[in-house]
Formats: structure tokens, sequence, C-alpha cells
């Protein structure tokens, strides 16, 4: 379990703009990651936790640092790591086992192997019944778990979440939190899954890396250390939800000071301290 | 329809234009004389109007054809490579504005009177119309497809093969419909000036013959060819394609 699995080291992002200088979306950001773990981005948009995943996918390439899975570097997507994004991608000119399918077709699995794997993810995620249905037919949830067996089909090492639940509703999102916890445990992939809602990440994960704006970074990472499968009422979890909150906020209002003004306080009886106690540093 | 035969034939009897200008649909003026039912009758059983279509429409598959393979192409190219979009991109949307009858008398000084010149401008007509909607149906292919196949491993022609061609389809059945309303105006149109047999030589020769049971019969052939091309082709293929990926549509 203890074996490393990515280790990202001083990785650094610029995105280049017209007549503006670059803008800084990741700055030196260093983390391990074990084989088997669940790890969450967690934080504001603008963080650059999507940037730093798709790093990782190889969608992107880093200006500077580096990058080891395996302890080997990476260069550009490959089936190994294998990405579920905020909307299911699936493809509307296939039927959902052809989309479950297409990725083992590219491994070169044998089609009728390949079929009866995409039948026994699909029955995984509950949708056996809709191996032949097209994906405009299914519901959002429904869709977004085609995308997790499609990408889960091709047995991955790892699994990259961007958002994955973020476009559904809350008893939908309840449902596949239960569901992809059940899925981790019984195949022991190693998931980074990015997401802004911390009760997801409290409830899923077993590292939270809280990320921070401007330049995008990490600003904490905290452990969670309770039983699975987990209930959203644990104590253990609401008391970390708080800590989180907190720190969350602390973000939060720097990103909104800088963008309605500095005369802005998300909290009314907020006093401005920074955190190395010097009073009125930031007037 | 039947109202308007009735009038069509009122016309005619009452002789509000002289007979070769109106001559009547299906009862004739005078035992045994022209009507353009006859005419159209006659001109099938005897071989000249269906050789005149027959050699209309190969030239229109040809032409079609080569304009499809051409419009892909550029369309990909332009999609492909930011230069040529600047360059070509640019040069084929200011061609596109000039009706491809202009081309004709350049289409006749290179190729003389003839099969060449016909195809040459069906080939011009479709070629650019399908440039046009098959670049804009391939920049509008989802990213998100793209990056979901690419995470996947795919790359390179596997990647063009089963997403980018595939998510393209009901766009360039669309552009293929436009271009080949286009195209069926360019053939007629070209044989009208340059010649060399089909449908619209035959329509030149019923003007200058004055027979205007000739060119009405003519006249219904290219209509319904061509909304028979339309709605049993073209409508059929893109209501399929439109139901298998749920799009809505107003049918």
């Amino acid at each position: 379990m203890a074996e490393e699995h990515i280790i990202l080291q001083n990785i650094h992002k610029e995105f280049q703009r017209k007549d503006h200088a670059p803008t800084i979306a990741l700055d030196d950001v260093s983390l391990t990651i074990k084989k088997g773990e669940f790890v969450s981005l967690l934080g504001p948009s603008g963080c650059g936790k999507s940037t730093l995943l798709n790093i990782v996918a190889g969608l992107e390439k880093e200006s500077s640092g580096s990058l080891l899975v395996n302890d080997k570097p990476i260069k550009g997507p490959g089936n190994d790591r294998i990405v579920v994004f905020q909307e299911s991608g699936l493809f509307p000119w296939l039927s959902v086992l052809d989309n479950v399918m297409y990725g083992l077709l590219i491994k070169k699995v044998p089609k009728e192997e390949a079929k009866s794997r995409a039948l026994n993810w699909l029955q995984k995620v509950h949708l056996g019944n809709f191996a032949h249905a097209m994906p405009h037919e299914l519901s959002g949830g429904m869709k977004q778990r085609v995308a997790i067996a499609r990408a889960l089909v091709t047995d991955p090492e790892i699994l990259l979440m961007d958002e994955p639940f973020a476009a559904l509703d809350e008893q939908t999102r309840m449902v596949l939190h239960k569901e992809l916890d059940k899925l981790w445990r019984d195949t022991g992939k190693t998931i980074i899954f990015v997401t802004h809602n911390i009760r997801e990440a409290v409830v899923l994960s077993d590292r939270i890396v809280l990320m921070k704006t401007r330049p995008g970074g990490i600003k904490n990472i905290f452990p969670v250390q309770a039983a699975r499968p987990r209930s959203s009422s644990d104590s253990i979890l609401i008391h970390l939800e708080n800590r989180i909150l907190t720190e969350l906020e602390q973000e939060m209002e720097k990103v909104l000071k800088e963008e309605l003004g500095s005369d802005y306080a998300l909290k009314t009886d907020h006093l401005r301290v920074d955190p190395n106690n010097n009073m009125g540093s930031d007037i | 329809m039947l109202i308007l035969i009735t009038i069509w034939e009122a016309i005619s009897k009452f002789e509000v234009f002289p007979a070769f200008m109106w001559p009547p649909l299906i009862i004739p003026n005078d035992p045994g004389g022209v009507t353009v039912v006859k005419t159209l009758i006659n001109g099938i059983i005897s071989g000249q109007l269906l050789e005149a279509t027959g050699s209309s429409l190969i030239r229109l598959f040809i032409g079609f054809f080569v304009a499809v393979v051409i419009g892909f192409v550029l369309g990909f190219l332009i999609y492909k490579y930011k230069i040529v979009d600047d360059t070509l991109g640019f040069f084929v949307t200011s061609l596109q504005a000039i009706p491809n009858i202009v081309w004709m008398p350049l289409a006749i000084l290179w190729f003389g009177l003839g099969v060449g010149s016909v195809i040459f401008i069906v080939i011009l007509g479709a070629a650019l119309s399908i440039t046009i909607t098959s670049s804009t149906a391939f920049k509008s292919v989802p990213p998100l497809l793209i990056r979901v196949a690419s995470t996947m491993g795919s790359s390179g022609f596997h990647l063009f093969r089963t997403v980018i061609f595939n998510s393209t389809i009901p766009q360039q059945i669309a552009g293929l419909r436009l271009a080949w309303a286009l195209a069926w105006r360019a053939v007629l149109a070209g044989e009208l000036l340059g010649g060399s047999g089909g449908l619209g030589t035959l329509l030149d020769l019923g003007r200058s013959i004055q027979a205007m049971d000739l060119i009405f019969s003519i006249m219904i052939i290219i209509g319904i060819i061509g909304s028979f091309i339309d709605n049993f082709i073209f409508v059929r293929i893109e209501r399929f394609v439109l139901r298998k990926w749920g799009i809505q549509t107003a049918h």
C-alpha cells in the first residue's frame, strides 16, 4: 500500500496570454500519492486543481517541474490514467455498450472479450439493462455511471476524476458517492478526485489536498481518518468539514476581495488578521 | 394540385397566351395536338428524355463525388492548420460568393464546349460549399470528446476515424444536402450554356424550336429528380442520424 505511485515535484504551470503577463496557474506544487490512495483536490475555481489533474492525465504539459508515474516520466495521455470529466463525454453515435467497449478496442482486446467485460462493468454500475440504449436516452446520473464504467473497464492503474458529479442533483450524487466508494474499495485503484464540494471530498477521500489561488498551489493537506463506508453524519467528518471550511473561507475571501474590491468582507464579524499575526498588515 | 391543373388548362383553352407559349397540360386543344404530358410520355418512350436525364445525372454524380472528396480534404486542412484557414479559408469564402454559372465562360475557354466544362462547374460549385460546411463541422467537434478519446489512448488517424469524423456526421450530411442542390443547379446551367447533351441542352433546344411542351416536360423532370433525391435520400439519412443521436427535430 505504501508504494509511491504518482510523484509531483515542483510543478509550475503558466498560461501565456495576449498583452498580459502570463497567468500562473500552479506555483511549485509537490505532492506524492501512494498506490491505491484516494486523494481529493479541493478548492475554489481558479486554484488550478483541474490543471493539476490535466497535467497528471497528460492532457496538458507542465511548464517546469517533474512528474513521475511508477517512477517513469509521462509523455502525453495514456490509458494507464483515464479521466472522467464533469460531463460524461459519451460518444452520441455509439450505443452505451459500444461506448464502454471503446477503450478496450483501442487496447486490441478481442471483440467478444471486450463485449463481455463491458457488459460486466455495466452491471456493476447497475446499467446492465441499458447496454443497447443510446446515450441520449439516459439521465445525467446514468451517463456519468457509463462514463465511470467506460474508464474502469480498461483497468487503468489510475482514475482521474474532474468534478465528475458536479452537474448532478444532490440525491444522484449521494448514490454515486456510495457506488464510487464501493468500486474503489473493490478495485484498489489510485484515484485523484477534483471537486469544489467539501462534503464530497470528506466522504470519499483518504487525503484532501486543499488548494489556494493566485498563484494556484497547495494550501494544506488533511488526512481523513474515518472508517468506510462513511456516512456524512460521522462526527469526525463533520469536524473536518468545518476545519476545511474555515480555511477555504479565507481563500474565498481573498478571491472575492480581488474581484469585488478591497472593501469586501465575507464575514461581517471578521477581524482582519494575517497568519503571521501582524495586525493591520493588509490595510 | 387539381386546381392548378384546372387553371392551367383554362388559360390554355381560352388562349390567353398563344398556344406555343402556353401549351395545354393534359387535354389537347385540337384533336391530336400537342400537350405537355404527351410530349413527356413520348420523350420517355422514345428514350430522348431518359437519355438526356441519364447523361445529366452521370455528370452530376461524377462532379458531386469529386467535389465531396475535394471538399472534405480542403475542409479538414482548414480545420487542422491555421495557416490554411487564414489563406485558403478566406479565399474559398470569397469564391463562394460568385454564382457558379459565372465560371462558365472561363470553363468553356479552358475545357471547350462540352462535358468537361459542365463537370468543372459542378465540381466548383459543390466543392466550395462542402469545403466551408465541412471545415465548420470539423471545427465544432466538442473538445471534450477528443479529450475523452485521447485519455483512453486514441490518437492520430484512429482519433480522426473513430471520433472526429463521426462527430461531424450530422453537419456533414446537412452540408452535402446543400451542396447537392447547388450541384444539380450547376449541371443544368452548365448544359444550358455549354451544350454537350443532357437535360439543359435539351431545354435550350426546346427554346430554339419554340417547343414549350418540351420545355415544360423537362422542367417537370428536373423538379421531380431534385425533390426525389432531396426527400428520399438526404432527408431520410438526416432523420435517421438525428434520431439515432437523439437530436430533436421539427418533423
